[in-house]
């Protein structure tokens, strides 16, 4: 039985569809804290992949040589990208590719969908990819009738079970093995292979399960599309790193192969990649080397894809590159070691960032690609305690804090603009009076002093109503001093 | 014998919190460097490092901050604070503020100053080269080591060393002590549940570990994780660093 659909139903699970709008930062994270399977998921998963790539950080001496190298590479490409670009381009042309150039998602989507539909196949293969899910291919695709399949197995529990990915290396992380066996038995069988009536929770028997409802897709396809993880600009030599080798399947059986490639994924030269191929997968997984790592350059007559596409994506990157306290994001190889440091993800996980880049990195690419126009991704760049756990493992050395703090003040500065006032902007200026000179804040502290001893004989002060309530709802204040230290030290000096 | 800070002139940055909410914080500060040979002063025109507001978006609200400080202490040799976070934000963020919305000027100005600004952990171990400052603290307590100081800051091991050379002090270790305790200034209250969840979980470790007193080398997070510990009536103490290191045992008895 073949399950695909004509182009009038598409037969994807509605997997990549976006949950309804949004929510704020504040209100989603309340939502996915009070789920505690998910919260023992993902301390499960988040302590075993940050254990390990702490191991493999501990084990190799030149750790800090190599991440320092790493964003040297990165900078001096971002900073004569034009160049590099253009080489990559002949370089692809020569080797028998088509390279198009794709300066929104809009138009990556539309060249996309073109080059499938020329194929007449209605159907895809695809390779876990970030750039295809930040510009909604799969949506873009379903649209115009044609099935999208992940065939990663966490993209795959993602896709089958109606979800939305929580992690950029394990998109499926929020799940636990008992969930993914019972989404395997209901979707399989309405998508391709079935799986077996008798499966249990044993991780084997689970990838077993999904290796032969994914093998029918694979041996069928007639177009794959991936990402890249790296394009060498002086070979036109696109990289991908993966663990499943669902990849290399994608990458050589069908006829036609699309890659989606951001326009800061270049490095130089084949040597430059041996800096990110030791960084990456002891970042990501935390192995020494990821299990399958493919590079093809261009076509190679009579072996694998004989039409090769090459979309190199914009898509909000250039403007990145424009400011100097932007551009390091573009470093980012996409670890997502970052994530699993951050004390704020591993409480909530991706769902609550409300985008395909959750975590440090997505708080800051995130309003970044999209503008600060929504609330939503107004809210990103605040989703952080500013504890720089991430900026101590990011291998590309992204001061991720830094970048944080100056998303916020373009966050600010869209709320000043706003015709309403907000408490905030009220507080800071108000703050910001106190701070501008000492006897400002001498005079603050003798109202914080009168407070004190107004509180008599009492050492922390309960519950208070809005808007203090968001501190002491759940926790109590001291009680401000009955002398500060200013007056202390007057009195003394007297 | 010469005391270590002999002759030494130091410029007492007390920050804002601590000023209005812990000021037995700066006065433990002021009696142990006293104890210690240094002469301590505390310039009036000084405020805050303005961190409140750089990290809440709002630089040029900041700007106030960094020119306050700047001429407080510019006569100064030496600058020291209690609070890692306060000094990693005038060490980092104060040239970039008037970098960004300040002048030329103030930006030259604020870099000599973050030069010679020092956690009082920094200028104990560093400055006056000194672990064992004579203190007596005969109590369990348990360390959370604060991730502006640790990790921005950068004041590394020299609040264990100073807490070991402490006499009669019970050391404990806390489990997952490099994890954050949710405080993040504004977020604590930008995103109060997720706050609340960390500084649970951590109100939780400090507990486990069956200490009476949690120190820690800021008083921002011990007002979290002290809000959690109160509310919770856990019997466990919060106290800065600075404060165990100030007593002694003839002060004790």
């Amino acid at each position: 039985m073949n399950p695909r659909i004509g182009p009038d139903q598409p037969a994807v699970p509605t997997g990549s569809a976006k949950p309804a709008p949004a929510l704020p930062f504040p209100a989603a994270a309340r939502r996915e804290l009070a789920n505690p399977q998910l919260r023992a998921n993902l301390r499960k998963a988040t302590s075993t992949i940050q254990a390990k790539r702490a191991l493999r950080q501990a084990e190799t001496p030149d750790w800090q040589e190599l991440r320092s190298a790493a964003a040297a590479i990165k900078d001096r490409t971002l900073r004569h990208l034009d160049h590099y670009l253009l080489q990559a381009e002949a370089a692809l042309i020569e080797a028998g590719a088509q390279v198009h150039w794709a300066a929104t998602a809009d138009e990556a989507n539309a060249i996309v969908t073109t080059l499938v539909k020329r194929t007449g196949a209605d159907e895809v293969v695809k390779v876990k990819s970030m750039a295809t899910q930040e510009i909604d291919l799969n949506e873009a695709l379903a649209k115009a009738g044609i099935a999208a399949w992940e065939t990663d197995l966490a993209e795959l529990i993602v896709q089958l079970g109606h979800d939305t990915p929580s992690h950029i290396l394990v998109p499926a992380i929020h799940r636990n093995r008992a969930e993914v066996r019972e989404i395997f038995l209901a979707e399989m069988r309405l998508n391709g292979a079935p799986a077996p009536p008798d499966l249990t929770n044993d991780p084997q028997e689970l990838a077993a399960a999904a290796r032969v409802h994914l093998r029918e897709k694979f041996l069928r396809a007639k177009v794959g599309i991936s990402g890249g993880n790296f394009l060498v600009a002086e070979t036109g030599t696109l990289v991908i790193v993966e663990s499943e080798g669902n990849g290399r399947m994608c990458l050589t059986l069908p006829q036609t192969l699309i890659s989606v490639v951001g326009i800061e994924k270049l490095v130089p030269t084949f040597q430059d990649l041996e800096v990110f191929m030791r960084l990456l997968p002891r970042s990501s997984t935390g192995e020494r080397m990821n299990p399958y790592t493919s590079m093809w350059t261009g076509v190679t007559p009579g072996d694998g894809p004989q039409e090769v596409h090459v979309v190199l994506i914009d898509a909000g990157r250039g403007k990145a590159l424009a400011e100097p306290t932007a551009r390091p994001m573009l470093r980012c190889i996409r670890c997502s070691a970052c994530m699993n440091a951050c004390p704020v993800y591993q409480k909530v996980g991706g769902h609550a960032y409300g985008s395909v880049y959750p975590g440090p990195i997505g708080i800051v690419l995130t309003p970044q690609l999209r503008g600060f126009g929504a609330a939503q991704t107004r809210s990103l760049p605040f989703a952080c305690t500013l504890c720089a756990a991430c900026a101590d493992v990011c291998p590309v050395k992204i001061p991720l804090p830094d970048l944080i703090v100056h998303q916020r003040n373009k966050a600010a500065r869209h709320k000043q603009r706003e015709p309403r006032p907000h408490l905030e902007t009220l507080a800071i200026a108000g703050a910001g009076w106190a701070f501008r000179r000492g006897w400002h804040l001498g005079l603050v502290g003798r109202l914080t002093s009168l407070a004190g001893r107004l509180a008599g004989s009492r050492t922390a002060i309960g519950p208070l109503p809005w808007p203090a309530s968001a501190w002491t709802r759940a926790r109590d204040l001291p009680v401000p001093a009955r002398r500060t230290f200013r007056q202390w030290w007057k009195k003394q000096q007297s | 014998m010469a005391l270590p800070g002999q002759g030494m002139r130091v410029g007492l940055f007390a920050t804002c919190i601590n000023d209005l909410m812990f000021p037995q914080t700066v006065r433990a500060t002021v009696d142990l460097l006293r104890r210690l040979g240094c002469q301590v002063e505390f310039p009036p025109a000084q405020t805050c490092c303005g961190q409140m507001m750089t990290n809440t978006g709002y630089f040029k609200a900041a700007l106030g901050s960094v020119r306050s400080f700047v001429k407080a202490f510019d006569k100064y040799d030496a600058v020291v604070a209690a609070s890692g976070s306060c000094v990693a934000s005038v060490r980092h963020q104060h040239t970039m503020l008037a970098g960004r919305v300040g002048s030329a000027k103030l930006e030259e100005q604020a870099r000599r100053s973050a030069a010679k600004t020092y956690d009082i952990t920094e200028f104990l171990v560093d400055v006056l080269g000194v672990v064992d400052v004579g203190a007596f603290f005969p109590h369990r307590v348990t360390y959370h080591p604060s991730c502006h100081s640790t990790r921005l800051a950068l004041i590394g091991e020299r609040p264990y060393q100073l807490l070991r050379a402490v006499a009669g002090i019970d050391l404990l270790d806390l489990p997952e002590a490099e994890q954050c305790c949710g405080f993040g200034g504004t977020f604590s209250v930008k995103n109060p549940d997720l706050s609340v969840a960390l500084a649970s979980a951590k109100a939780a470790n400090v507990m486990a570990t069956g200490a009476e007193y949690l120190v820690a080398p800021d008083n921002a997070c011990l007002m979290n994780i002290g809000g959690i510990l109160s509310r919770g009536r856990a019997g466990v103490k919060p106290i800065h660093l600075v404060e165990i290191l100030a007593q002694t045992e003839v002060a004790a008895a």
